[in-house]
C-alpha cells in the first residue's frame, strides 16, 4: 500500500488498482467542524481533477477533486450519520470514497508524505 | 479543495486591510484571522460549533470595533431642530426614544432600498449610531449629505466595541461594573454610563445572538484591558465571526449585504418595527413614499426562515423552487449549531410565505426539502 498526495490536501491510500481517497488533517483543520459530506454516485466515471465530492463546514462549502481518473467502486456510508469522522479521523475512518484507477500513471503526479509534509509547511 | 467565497462583497483588496485595537490580542488569544469589512478579523479560536453551544449556554465575548460608531449632535445641544434632522434622514420616532435607549433603525435611499441598519441611542448631549463596518464610509457620506450643515457628525474611531452575549454574561459583567445605576437596572434595549475595570463604558443591553448579554463601547487604548478582565472571567470565551454569523442566523437576524441591501425594503425585510409608528403614517424620511405604499399594498416577496430537510445546507444564492418554477432566493444559509439541522433566511412570493409553506430549494443540482417557518429559528432569551 502506498499513500500519495495532492496540492488540493487530498490523500490517496493505492492498493492494486483501488484507491482510496479523504481529505488530509491539515484540510480537516482549516474548514473546521463538518457537518455533511456529499458523496460520488458508486460508478460513476470521474476525471483527475474533477469536483466528486463536497465537504460542507458551518462555515462553508468546499469541493474535493479526486486525484485520479477511474470508477466510483465505493463510498463511506458512515459519513451520513457521522460526518464529524471527516474531523476526527480524517486520515483514516473519515475517507471518502474508492475509486478504481483506469489510469496508474497518474499516481506519478501526486506527492508523498515527505513531500506534502514540507508542501503544507511552506503554506 | 476549494472554499466557495461567501460573496464578491467580503474579498478585499490586501492593501486596504486595516488592524483593529485587538488585533494582537485576538492572534495571541489563538484567533484564526481573516479579512473581513476591510480589517483583519478572528473568524474563530477553538472552533465555530464549540463557541456557538459555549454562547448559548455560558457567555462569549465578540469583537465588534469594525462597526462604526458615529455621533450626531449639534453645538445647541438636543434641539427640536436637531430631531427634525434625524427624522428627515431616518424613519426612527425621537419623541418616543428615552436617553440611553437603543433602537433599530434603517438608512434608506430614495427609493425605500435599505442602505443599512443601524442601531440609534440617545444620549443626553447627542445622538449616538452604530452601522455595519463593511457600510461606514458610505453610511457617513450619506448622513453628511442628509443632515444639514449645522449638525455635527463624529465618526469615533478611536472607541472599540465589544458585545459580552449568553446566560452568563450579566453574572461576569457585574463583577466589573460600577455605575449610578446598577448593572441590573439594565433591561433589553436600555443602556448607560458605567466603570468597566476602571475605563468608562458606555453599555447597552443588546447584541445580535438572541441571548440575553451587552454591547460594550470602550476607549481603543483600553480594549485589551477589558478584553483581558472579561476573558478572565469563568463563564467567558472569545468567540469569532463564524459562531457571530451562526447565532444571528439562529436568531432569525438579518445581515446587511447579504439579507439587506438596496434592492429589499423594510417591508419585504420583515423589518416593519423599524419604521416607527408615526413615521409610517406621516412619512418624511428617504424612500417614505415607497415604505407607505408597501405598508398599505404589501410586497410580492417577503423574508421569511426555512428548515431543512437532510444535512446539507443551502448557502446564499440558492434558488428556491415551488414545482421547479422558481420562487425565491436564499440569502444566508448553513447548519444550526443548536439545532443540528440546516436552516436559511430567504426571499420568497408572499403567497408561499405563510408558515408551513413547503418548498424546495436547489443545492449544487440537487433538491432538497424545505418548509417556511416562524423566525427566531432559537428562541430569543432577552431580559425584558
Amino acid at each position: 500500500m502506498t499513500r500519495y498526495f495532492s496540492e488540493d490536501h487530498e490523500w490517496i491510500e493505492v492498493e492494486g488498482n483501488l484507491g482510496t481517497v479523504g481529505i488530509t488533517d491539515y484540510a480537516q483543520g482549516q474548514l473546521g467542524d463538518i457537518t455533511f459530506v456529499d458523496l460520488p454516485a458508486e460508478g460513476a466515471t470521474v476525471g483527475k481533477g474533477d469536483s466528486v465530492s463536497v465537504v460542507d463546514s458551518v462555515k462553508a462549502a468546499s469541493d474535493v477533486y479526486t486525484p485520479v481518473s477511474g470508477t466510483v467502486a465505493a463510498v463511506n456510508e458512515a459519513l451520513a450519520d457521522q460526518p464529524e469522522l471527516v474531523n476526527t479521523e480524517a486520515e483514516t475512518g473519515g475517507w471518502l470514497f474508492r475509486v478504481t484507477l483506469s489510469d496508474a500513471a497518474e499516481l506519478g503526479s501526486l506527492m508523498d508524505e515527505a513531500a506534502y509534509k514540507s508542501y503544507v509547511d511552506s503554506l | 479543495m476549494s472554499e466557495y467565497p461567501v460573496s464578491e462583497d467580503d474579498v478585499v483588496d490586501e492593501i486596504a486591510i486595516l488592524h483593529l485595537p485587538l488585533d494582537a490580542w485576538h492572534r495571541e488569544t489563538g484567533g484564526r484571522m481573516v479579512e473581513f469589512a476591510g480589517y483583519h478579523m478572528p473568524v474563530q479560536y477553538e472552533g465555530i460549533m464549540a463557541e456557538h453551544l459555549w454562547t448559548r449556554e455560558s457567555a462569549g465575548l465578540f469583537d465588534v470595533s469594525h462597526m462604526g460608531q458615529v455621533f450626531i449632535s449639534s453645538e445647541e445641544g438636543v434641539t427640536p431642530a436637531l430631531e427634525a434632522a434625524i427624522e428627515a434622514a431616518l424613519p426612527v420616532d425621537l419623541s418616543t426614544l428615552k436617553v440611553g435607549a437603543p433602537r433599530y433603525s434603517l438608512l434608506l435611499d430614495e427609493n425605500g432600498g435599505v442602505l443599512d441598519d443601524l442601531m440609534i441611542t440617545r444620549w443626553a448631549s447627542g445622538f449616538y449610531l452604530v452601522v455595519n463596518g463593511a457600510t461606514k464610509w458610505d453610511d457617513i457620506g450619506t448622513l453628511r449629505e442628509l443632515l444639514p450643515d449645522e449638525v455635527t457628525l463624529n465618526h469615533l474611531d478611536e472607541s472599540a466595541l465589544l458585545a459580552l452575549q449568553g446566560p452568563k454574561a450579566f453574572a461576569a459583567l457585574e463583577r466589573h461594573v460600577e455605575g449610578d445605576t446598577p448593572l441590573e437596572s439594565l433591561t433589553f434595549m436600555k443602556g448607560a454610563a458605567f466603570k468597566l475595570g476602571g475605563v468608562d463604558a458606555w453599555i447597552s443591553r443588546s447584541g445580535y445572538t438572541g441571548e440575553d448579554g451587552f454591547e460594550i463601547a470602550i476607549p481603543a487604548e483600553s480594549a485589551e484591558h477589558v478584553a483581558d478582565l472579561l476573558c478572565g472571567e469563568p463563564e467567558v470565551k472569545p468567540i469569532g465571526l463564524g459562531a457571530r454569523d451562526s447565532l444571528r442566523l439562529e436568531a432569525g437576524l438579518p445581515l446587511y449585504g447579504h439579507d439587506l441591501s438596496p434592492e429589499t425594503s423594510a417591508v419585504d425585510a420583515d423589518l416593519k418595527f423599524a419604521i416607527n409608528k408615526r413615521r409610517r403614517e406621516q412619512g418624511g424620511f428617504p424612500g417614505s413614499d415607497r415604505v407607505l405604499r408597501d405598508f398599505a399594498q404589501g410586497t410580492p416577496r417577503r423574508r421569511v426562515g426555512l428548515v431543512l430537510e437532510g444535512r446539507m445546507a443551502a448557502r446564499e444564492g440558492a434558488r428556491v423552487l415551488l414545482n421547479d418554477q422558481e420562487v425565491g432566493l436564499v440569502t444566508s444559509g448553513g447548519f444550526s449549531p443548536s439545532l443540528q439541522q440546516p436552516i436559511a433566511m430567504a426571499y420568497v412570493d408572499t403567497a408561499l410565505s405563510a408558515e408551513g409553506s413547503e418548498l424546495t430549494i436547489e443545492m449544487r443540482g440537487k433538491k432538497l426539502d424545505a418548509k417556511v417557518v416562524t423566525m427566531p429559528f432559537v428562541p430569543h432569551r432577552y431580559h425584558r
